[in-house]
């Protein structure tokens, strides 16, 4: 160890202690294991289901008791990702003739088979997320992988038909619009922002829950555009300057 | 509720635990996010046996599919930049 590092080290140990110190004192004043000092939350697990038909306490949260909290996070999503396509999208050369095979046949077998089964668990997540666990952000960023899965196993250009600006950039758009949309409507007809107008169906169902399966749906379109924006822009990227080198 | 941690719960965490530990004291970027993502789905499995499983959906998806695609085409792409001056 050279001097140097020793003296790090000797810098470092008392704040690393005290930080220790503190987390032990914090942690030993914190209730015990699965004693969760909440009233909110055992009100919501015996009030959610009568009152929302959704089973799913969770998506009930997410897309109606927290509703405008769900908008706030949606669109940070869609802010960042605005944020990196306003970085890497001017950098880029003019796209010209590309290509990145893949060799291995197994990865091809294997990927193309898999293409549709995750495509499927995706849409189902974010079917039923008002029924079981799983919901639009679950099932969105599912279904961008599926897309993903196309250039891994498949190369760059089947990939081309679904990684591409013209198509992506109105779907993250709409996404995030229609949740606001639906906002509005709940306004337009007199209820709070955001109310649930349509009728809350049978719980257990897929038609349960009202509104929450539109919002839900909105947030799934909006995720999975969303992802597969920040994947294009990435792969165009890491794939421009790899090919010229050829 | 639970009054005490069970076996299994006990078990998990003290996985997550090593799998975190592993994850910072890895110092090859590369290894380190194939770490990352073992350190993510034990998570995932953490939160299954603490009974969540909507966070444990949010936790295998974006630990899994969403970051790892992202950093390693960072590394790629900083990689050949760094070899070409």
């Amino acid at each position: 160890m050279s001097s140097r590092q020793r003296l790090r080290a000797w810098i470092a140990a008392p704040v690393l202690g005290l930080l220790a110190a503190i987390l032990g004192w914090g942690l030993s004043g914190a209730p015990g294991f699965g004693h969760f000092h909440g009233a909110y939350g055992d009100l919501l697990s015996a009030t959610a289901v009568p009152q929302r038909h959704s089973t799913n306490v969770v998506t009930a949260i997410v897309f109606d008791y927290r509703g405008f909290d769900t908008m706030g996070e949606e669109f940070i999503l869609f802010a960042s990702v605005v944020g990196v396509v306003l970085l890497l999208r001017d950098m880029r050369e003019p796209s010209g003739d590309r290509d990145d095979p893949v060799a291995s046949d197994a990865i091809r077998l294997f990927g193309v088979l898999m293409v549709g089964v995750v495509l499927v668990v995706g849409l189902w997540l974010a079917a039923f997320g008002l029924v079981t666990p799983g919901g639009g952000f679950q099932g969105g960023v599912i279904v961008a992988g599926a897309i993903v899965l196309v250039f891994l196993a498949a190369g760059y250009r089947p990939w081309r038909a679904f990684g591409r600006q013209s198509l992506l950039d109105p779907f993250e758009g709409v996404g995030a619009a229609s949740y606001v949309a639906l906002g509005l409507a709940a306004l337009i007809a007199g209820a709070p922002f955001l109310h649930n107008l349509m009728g809350l169906g049978t719980s257990g169902t897929l038609a349960s829950g009202g509104s929450m399966t539109l919002l839900n749906w909105a947030v799934a379109v909006e995720v999975a555009a969303a992802n597969l924006v920040l994947y294009t822009e990435f792969l165009e990227s890491y794939l421009v300057p790899h090919l010229d080198e050829r | 509720m639970l009054e005490t941690i069970a076996p299994l719960q006990a078990a998990t965490l003290v996985l997550v635990a090593c799998a975190a530990t592993a994850v910072a004291l890895c110092l090859d970027p590369l290894r380190q996010i194939f770490l990352s993502g073992v350190y993510g789905l034990l998570l995932a499995v953490l939160f299954v046996v603490l009974q969540a499983p909507d966070v444990a959906l949010s936790m295998l998806v974006v630990s899994a599919v969403a970051y790892p695609f992202i950093v390693l085409i960072a590394i790629s792409r900083t990689r050949r930049q760094r070899e070409k001056p």
